[in-house]
């Protein structure tokens, strides 16, 4: 690794790390705000129930069918995810939170049926991944850059030319050509 | 340098595809293992008046085998279930989960009843408690009552030897 690499990746560092707390950030904040649901008034038993159905098909969309692994509970047709989907139900008429009933699913089946998965050592990688890849690219494209630069400096015009890199287009042009 | 780290990449991702290959997608750890089996008390198939529960099963490893009668893996597994559990000694129980309990009675009565008891679960939410994805589900608890394995899919011989009854030996 070069001298330049390095100081390339510690420049792109502070920018991954800010992207990754403003993602963290904003993910946190909108699962505090759906699981935040306020408990229902008894005086509106209309709104109430418009409430409950309301909380039940959020928490279908973000809950895996664990039978048709690819679907969430409310779009899936699967026996279990029916089953699945009057837990809930259930559970909210009991006047159980958004966050006990997920934490309900957890406890059976694992962080695996929730779509959203959980920051936790098992899903690092899967979080931070992206950026991870995103940082290394950026870094081996500054080292890239930096290492054509440096040569364009160093070296005359036509070595710079050589240097470019290869463009279809451009070539065919120089073939119609006589030399 | 140049050209081994394309190569080294290379072998890196193969490896894994290979790896993902040998991998059954469907096949989630159980989130009960090593905690404690869920509590249920449930009436017998074979003798409705009678209730079968997981408080009256501690003190003992034993079996419980998640099967119905519509279920055609169940169906083939029930003759080597009560082959293996009965030349071993085994405490095998079943839930019948989302079943009829006529249906459930007459495959028993046809094949052979390899179970010491089966509770029935016809609504499901004993399996629901279990984290059964599929049936059939075969899960071993030991004698402190806490879940040390669970197997998706049918029991074969091979399973029963290399997976099933280790585990139940080492949950005594």
């Amino acid at each position: 690794m070069s001298a330049r690499l390095r100081l390339a990746a510690r420049r792109l560092a502070p920018v991954a790390l800010g992207a990754l707390i403003a993602l963290t950030a904003s993910s946190g904040t909108s699962g505090a705000s759906e699981s935040g649901t306020a408990a229902v008034s008894a005086a509106a038993p209309a709104a109430a129930i418009a409430e409950l159905e309301a909380r039940e098909s959020r928490l279908a969309h973000q809950l895996r069918c664990v039978v048709c692994q690819n679907q969430t509970l409310a779009e899936s047709n699967a026996p279990l995810a029916a089953d699945m989907r009057q837990a809930i139900r259930e559970q909210l008429r009991d006047g159980r939170s958004d966050a006990e009933v997920v934490a309900f699913f957890e406890a059976r089946y694992g962080a695996f049926v929730r779509y959203s998965p959980p920051w936790q050592p098992s899903t690092w990688l899967l979080w931070t991944g992206p950026f991870l890849l995103l940082g290394a690219g950026l870094a081996a494209l500054a080292a890239a850059l930096h290492r054509r630069g440096a040569f364009a400096q160093g070296a005359a015009l036509d070595a710079l030319a050589d240097e470019a890199p290869f463009d279809p287009d451009n070539d065919e042009f120089e073939e119609g050509r006589p030399a | 340098m140049r050209y081994l780290l394309p190569l080294l990449l290379f072998l890196g991702l193969a490896l894994m595809l290979a790896l993902g290959l040998e991998r059954d997608p469907r096949a989630l750890p159980s989130a009960l293992l090593d905690r404690p089996v869920p509590v249920f008390e449930r009436p017998v198939l074979e003798d409705p008046g009678q209730q079968l529960g997981s408080a009256a099963l501690r003190g003992q490893p034993w079996m419980l085998n998640v099967w119905a009668s519509w279920c055609e893996p169940c169906r083939q597994e029930l003759p080597a279930l009560r082959q293996l559990s009965a030349r071993d000694g085994v405490p095998l129980y079943g839930l019948n989960y989302k079943d009829r309990d006529d249906a459930a009675r007459a495959l028993l009565g046809a094949v052979g009843n390899p179970y010491r008891a089966s509770a029935i679960d016809a609504d499901g939410r004993v399996g629901l408690d279990f984290g059964v994805q599929g049936v059939p589900e075969t899960f071993v608890i030991d004698a402190r009552g806490r879940v040390r394995y669970r197997h998706q899919g049918p029991v074969t011989a091979e399973v029963w030897r290399d997976k099933l009854l280790p585990a139940l030996k080492a949950a005594r």
